[in-house]
């Protein structure tokens, strides 16, 4: 198991580091304009070189990425060059935020779709129909539509829950429950439409297989070869569909919170990119693809521990 | 071996087929999408001819405005009209999707087709590269990249598809990797066809279906991702797009909340479509595959008169049994059998014969959709099973009914320990203490010759060797002490050394425990071996029934005779055998 852990946690370090190098390339390759956006149009050209100088832009971009690497590695992600404010600071505010609302997806997108899913796989008929309908219709609903909806219904028309805003769980659990609830059930919805199906298609799968026929043989009751076997082997492919759900619910918060004005990493990651604040940008790409990576391990260890076979492959 | 004929084909392992428009035209889900993608994308294309007004000019009495007076579907925030920018946003929307579409394709495909054929380094380096695409977070790769690609969303959906392409990628590949060794492509290699050639003829044809499949899909996902895009303003404000509007609808969703729904509703019908028209093609694909695998219609097989014995000591009969799937296929007719206390009864009879579904019926476990047709009767010890409820049927499993099954891998749960595996049913069925279970299954499996109980029983099923597994799986049918073994093929997958082991250990268990045992096997040897009286399928028949010596000596029934023949030629006989059914 140890070595498993660490074969996964080396295949991981390598992909953060190569995502960070592209990312960091493709982003600061296109930083021509930036001082002169900072500086406004009657900037000199000596304002400019002396501001661009001041970013580090005059360095080669080899250079600008060793720079920037060997501060990432220390913890310091550099400073917004439109607000000053550090970026490990700027993301540490937001992170929390968005993982709130990500996190609490996750759980119930986890919880329903389980749920739904192997209903549909036992029990078939009208159940299992609706699910191929709502999994259609959750692809085709694009959620910040969803989100819009949601808004329409319960915001303007009825007036039951806050269309926009965040309240801090420390300031009052209760307004930091409403503010979410329209944002997580706009995740939910699609994510839930989808993985239900995919945990739907898994139980279905294992049910098929030889050693659930031996064990009805053996005298087992439908009922432990469902939940202690048949859920078991299908653990491994529902966390995989999970794990691929959190990374789609990162992307999706990004303009959830957009609709509902919610002070996250999206909100912030949106500013900066119409901005061209690279720095911050990059701080962000980073920060979420090791939080991916470190997901994505969590789920492999769990898979190797649900299913012994996983870790030999 | 004796599967149901009608199990469906998942996207991975779809048969090369040609024509394959004409099936997909005759389904009305495919039809319904069809027209619906089509009216859109045609709308969109025509968009300057059909528009009523100009997608940008502004009516200052039409802001925010609703249906109707000369806009049909209202105005916008600026005061344009909606279904003018509608029609010409499918345009710059559909365009978009495309390129991403295209891109992935494009990418996805070809690395897929090289990593598939090729292997090795590249497979590795496209791999990894897959890997690596597939952990991003791809909404944030795309706004960071934004300033980078400029503020044309078409570069953005360049970048979108090469994020897109480890889907076709892996799908391609495994297609690839599938047929790569399929006689036809060997056959092509050695008539000296070049490596480019057999991939455009041979393996682009078998991966074209699930490609069209995933590809809908794709460009469903690139509609959303664009229009989310959009929709976060990142995109050319002058060119109308249907997330452009929704941006706008959003800004002015206190005022006019009904402009939210025209390019929501747009977007959804448009990805629906192309959604359900993928899974329409699969079916129709599932289908044509499934109906074209059903075995061809059995000729009338005339069988003997059957030896049967009416005295009541016979533990199992089985009168007049027939199973059927929802499919219509019959694969068992009228089945008659008697198996006595104490006795070995050899099934014979090769793949799709019906052994292994008369087998599957004694137990109450066939397939799913499998069911006893007519007056089907199955008698254990006195009891109707076909009419019993399952929960009283279930009890007789395991400690009545025991089960040896043919492939030992595949039969013991690979998540669970073998010690765990024949614990619990020693608890649930024959009601001990954890203690005295783990005891019993120690006993059982030094009983069924593994040299250390201890340690197998500490493994999964995956550290031990088949021999060993299938031993196991003795040990675990024969825990109940059951009074009927049926064993399908026990030795069928097992190495030829350890076979002959394996049998000798069931006759031992069968002789001191008293069992009587129903074996399922294309084997005479097998029959020779350990039966006392052979029953001979054929097409879903008994053709012929009686003890093993003068059946062996005598065979009556041509079919008999072959089987007997082909087995001491010393080939098995697995594959269909044209007899004279005259």
């Amino acid at each position: 198991m140890i070595g498993f852990v660490g074969r996964r946690l080396m295949a991981c370090a390598v992909l953060v580091v190569m995502i960070a190098v592209v990312t960091f390339l493709l982003a600061f390759s296109a930083t021509g304009n930036v001082a002169r956006n900072l500086l406004g149009e009657n900037a000199t050209a000596d304002q400019l070189a002396a501001k661009n100088a001041e970013l580090g832009l005059d360095q080669p971009l080899l250079a600008q990425l060793g720079s920037w690497a060997g501060h990432a590695l220390r913890g310091d992600l550099g400073i917004s060059w439109f607000t000053n404010e550090p970026v490990s600071q700027a993301i540490a505010n937001r992170l929390p935020v968005t993982l709130s609302m990500v996190v609490l997806a996750v759980a119930c997108t986890a919880l329903i779709s389980v749920c739904l899913g192997v209903a549909a796989a036992v029990r078939g008929g009208w159940l299992d129909r609706s699910i191929q309908v709502l999994s259609v219709l959750g692809f085709a609903l694009p959620n910040f539509w969803v989100a819009l909806v949601l808004v329409v219904f319960f915001s303007v028309s009825l007036g039951v829950l806050p269309a926009t805003g965040y309240v801090r769980l420390s300031e009052s659990p209760g307004g930091w429950a409403s503010a979410l609830v329209l944002p997580v059930a706009s995740l939910v919805i699609g994510s839930t439409a989808s993985a239900a199906q995919q945990v739907r298609g898994a139980v279905i799968d294992v049910l098929r297989q030889d050693f659930v026929r031996t064990l009805r043989a053996r005298g087992l009751s439908p009922r432990s070869v469902l939940f202690r076997h048949a859920l078991r082997n299908a653990a491994s492919p529902a966390l995989t569909v999970l794990s691929l759900q959190f990374i789609a619910l990162l992307g999706g918060a990004v303009v959830i919170e957009k609709v509902f004005a919610i002070p996250g990493l999206g909100t912030l990651t949106i500013n900066a990119a119409l901005q061209g604040d690279v720095p911050v940008l990059m701080g962000v790409v980073v920060t979420l693809v090791v939080l991916v990576v470190i997901v994505n391990l969590a789920i492999d260890v769990v898979s190797g521990w649900v299913n012994p076979k996983v870790r030999v492959r | 071996m004796t599967q149901p004929v009608t199990q469906p084909v998942g996207v991975e392992n779809l048969p090369v087929r040609r024509g394959l428009l004409r099936p997909v035209l005759r389904n009305p889900l495919a039809i319904g999408a069809l027209a619906v993608l089509s009216v859109i994308v045609l709308a969109s294309l025509l968009a300057p001819l059909i528009a009523p007004h100009s997608p940008t000019s502004l009516r200052l009495d039409q802001i925010n405005a609703g249906p109707g007076d000369g806009y049909l579907l209202g105005g916008d925030g600026a005061g344009r009209d909606i279904f003018s920018r509608l029609l010409y946003a499918g345009r710059n929307t559909l365009l978009g999707a495309a390129i991403a579409l295209s891109v992935a394709l494009a990418l996805g495909v070809l690395s897929g087709l090289l990593s598939g054929y090729y292997g090795g380094f590249l497979d590795g380096i496209f791999g990894w590269g897959a890997n690596l695409l597939m952990a991003l977070p791809t909404m944030i790769v795309l706004l960071a990249l934004f300033q980078a690609l400029g503020s044309s969303i078409y570069l953005s959906m360049v970048a979108f598809g090469v994020m897109l392409s480890p889907g076709f990628y892996r799908l391609v590949r495994g297609q690839v990797m599938a047929v790569k060794h399929e006689l036809y492509v060997d056959a092509a290699r050695v008539s000296g066809l070049s490596d480019p050639r057999i991939i455009g003829r041979h393996i682009l044809l078998v991966v074209r279906a699930p490609v069209v499949i995933q590809a809908s899909v794709v460009a469903g996902i690139a509609i959303v991702v664009q229009s989310g895009l959009e929709f976060l303003g990142l995109g050319d404000p002058a060119t109308p797009t249907w997330g452009g509007m929704l941006q706008d609808a959003f800004t002015n969703i206190y005022t006019s909340p009904i402009a939210i729904w025209w390019p929501g509703m747009t977007i959804a019908l448009t990805v629906a479509s192309l959604v359900l028209l993928g899974n329409a093609i699969r079916d129709v694909i599932q289908r044509t595959t499934s109906s074209s695998t059903r075995l061809p219609k059995p000729q009338p097989v005339v069988a003997l008169p059957p030896v049967l014995d009416d005295r009541e000591s016979a533990l199992l009969r089985i009168r007049n049994l027939s199973v059927g799937y929802p499919s219509g296929a019959e694969v068992v007719h009228g089945v008659d059998l008697d198996v006595r206390r104490g006795e070995v009864l050899g099934l014979v009879g090769e793949s799709g014969s019906g052994k292994t579904q008369t087998a599957f019926s004694v137990l109450g476990l066939l397939p799913p959709g499998g069911t006893l047709l007519g007056s089907s009767s199955i008698q254990f010890d006195g009891a109707e099973l076909a009419r019993l409820p399952e929960n009283e049927r279930r009890v007789l499993r395991g400690r009545r009914i025991g089960y040896i099954p043919q492939e030992p891998m595949s039969n013991l749960d690979p998540c669970f320990r073998v010690g765990q595996q024949l614990v619990e049913p020693l608890r649930a069925v024959a009601g001990l203490s954890k203690r005295a279970a783990i005891a019993e299954a120690l006993s059982l499996l030094e009983r069924v010759g593994i040299p250390e109980p201890r340690r197998t029983f500490a493994a999964y099923p995956h550290e031990i060797s088949g021999g060993m597994a299938q031993r196991v799986l003795i040990a675990g049918a024969v825990s109940g002490k059951p009074d009927l073994l049926i064993a399908d093929e026990p030795t069928t997958a097992l190495d030829v050394t350890v076979q002959a082991d394996v049998l000798e250990l069931l006759r031992d268990l069968q002789t001191e425990f008293g069992m009587a045992m129903l074996l399922v096997t294309h084997n005479f040897g097998v029959v020779a071996d350990i039966c006392d009286r052979v029953a001979v399928m054929q097409d879903g028949r008994i053709v012929e029934t009686g003890d093993v010596r003068p059946l062996f000596a005598d065979p009556r029934h041509p079919y008999t005779k072959s089987l007997l023949e082909s087995t001491l030629e010393d080939s098995t006989p697995r594959t269909r055998l044209e007899v004279n059914h005259a």
